[in-house]
């Protein structure tokens, strides 16, 4: 039972590291993407993980690097779950990938919203938002576009240093 | 600051030749997902309810995937985009899901690209040509808060993973409509030209509207979206004139073929390959 426990928390550690295959600076860990990692009893290595967007192209690539960095660290069994339910929320990036993304230029997401049971309100009065500039720190920033090059960011610019940067959106 | 280091370790441990460039290789989108259908689902009408909406995503991805290359500004071609990605995965997972309880063992390529137009169960809405801007965004507006209001019942639907796809989409649709209806509003309250062509858009969209709806649904909720919009746009309600057909039972408009025939061009002149 020991030996067991000690192999999942190896193995664990062993996934923690794959790096997303689009925000590479942040681990799946770091992500909040890879939900458990096991040993089931006949030593295979069931890792779970859930996708951050119903369209995420990068699922199949995690799935792959997973098990590439399992089978490398010797693990002969391994298999990959996905898991739907419940869905990925930004909240579960680590303070550490929100302190990696802001050191890499992306801006992390603020807390996801909290709705009551019911329909979806439609807000369409402006919110005003504060997204500092993970470039300068100012809070003088605006929204370009809420959609970007990956489905989890969108586009904002700072009006004080001038730069263009990514922000992680709250989902 | 180096981001070099961090692109490079994706390139390790890659020892796959299936996978030609990043992004293909693709399986089973519900790959080790529970696939058991609790007792008392009947699976023939569950199957059915996920072809439909997998159709709905799928040609409705199609239609916005039009738009890249030709939007007004790069930023609203990256916005379309990623809603049609949104959708094409939604799409992916309700296909799989339908493969699964029909007893078929269809994969998800067998229904996106190996049934003929009469097959579909999509609403016609979703099939009509692009149209200009105004039409997309109405087109879309009225999909997305359809499709929201419809994902926020399914998300306690009995099939769990069905709720769970729903639960999942929820998310992605609230952004879809968002963006829709702030376009709706600056366009309707902008110039006189995107005024007119917006109360024209209405006009197209308004006989493919009630087709949406069932019996018992959520047809209040997405009217009352709708009046919101408009009214905070300056526009007119459109007035509901329903029209003969019916896309959920394979009665399509003459657009779905020719749309079909370019997204199943490359997977039936190659029915062996693999992405």
């Amino acid at each position: 039972m020991v030996t067991v426990l000690t192999d999942a928390r190896h193995a664990r550690r062993i996934a923690e590291r794959v790096p997303d295959p689009e925000l590479p600076m942040l681990t799946l860990a770091d992500l909040g993407v890879l939900r458990d990692v096991e040993v089931t009893g006949d030593g295979t290595v069931v890792a779970s993980l859930t996708p951050t967007y119903s369209g995420c192209p990068a699922m199949a690539e995690m799935r792959a690097g997973v098990a590439a960095r399992l089978r490398d660290a010797g693990y002969a069994r391994v298999e990959i779950r996905t898991v739907l339910d419940p869905p990925w929320t930004s909240d579960w990036i680590t303070p550490e990938g929100r302190r990696k993304l802001a050191e890499h230029g992306i801006a992390p997401p603020g807390a996801a919203p909290r709705r009551a049971a019911g329909p979806v309100p439609l807000v369409l009065s402006p919110t005003r938002r504060t997204v500092a500039c993970p470039r300068c720190g100012s809070a003088d920033t605006e929204e370009t576009s809420r959609f970007a090059a990956t489905s989890c960011k969108a586009l904002w610019r700072c009006r004080a240093c001038r730069e263009p940067f990514e922000y992680v959106k709250e989902i | 600051m180096n981001d070099d280091h961090v692109y490079m370790t994706l390139a390790e441990g890659h020892e796959d030749d299936s996978r030609w460039a990043y992004g293909t290789g693709f399986e089973d989108p519900l790959h080790g997902v529970d696939t058991a259908v609790p007792e008392g689902v009947d699976t023939g009408r569950l199957a059915a309810d996920c072809v439909a909406l997998a159709d709905d995503a799928l040609v409705s991805a199609q239609r916005l995937a039009e738009w890249t290359t030709r939007a007004p500004e790069l930023e609203e071609e990256v916005a379309l985009a990623n809603i049609g990605l949104d959708l094409l995965g939604q799409a992916r997972l309700l296909y799989a899901r339908a493969g699964q309880v029909d007893g078929s063992g269809r994969g998800e390529d067998a229904y996106a690209y190996f049934r003929d137009a009469g097959d579909f169960r999509n609403v016609r809405l979703a099939e009509l040509p692009g149209g200009d801007f105004a039409f997309s965004i109405v087109r879309l507006l009225v999909l997305s808060s359809w499709r929201l209001a419809h994902f926020e019942e399914l998300s306690s639907h009995p099939d769990p993973v069905l709720a769970a796809i729903a639960a999942k989409g929820v998310k992605e649709l609230t952004y879809h409509r968002q963006y829709a209806a702030e376009w709706a509003v600056r366009l309707g309250d902008g110039t006189q030209e995107s005024h007119r062509r917006m109360r024209k858009a209405l006009e197209q969209v308004a006989p493919y509207f009630g087709e949406l709806f069932t019996a018992h649904d959520v047809r209040d909720e997405v009217v009352a979206v709708l009046r919101q919009v408009t009214e905070a746009g300056g526009l007119p309600m459109p007035v509901y004139r329903p029209l003969p057909g019916a896309g959920r039972a394979g009665e399509h408009t003459e657009h779905l073929a020719p749309l079909l025939a370019e997204l199943q061009s490359v997977a039936r002149a190659h029915p062996e390959a693999t992405w």
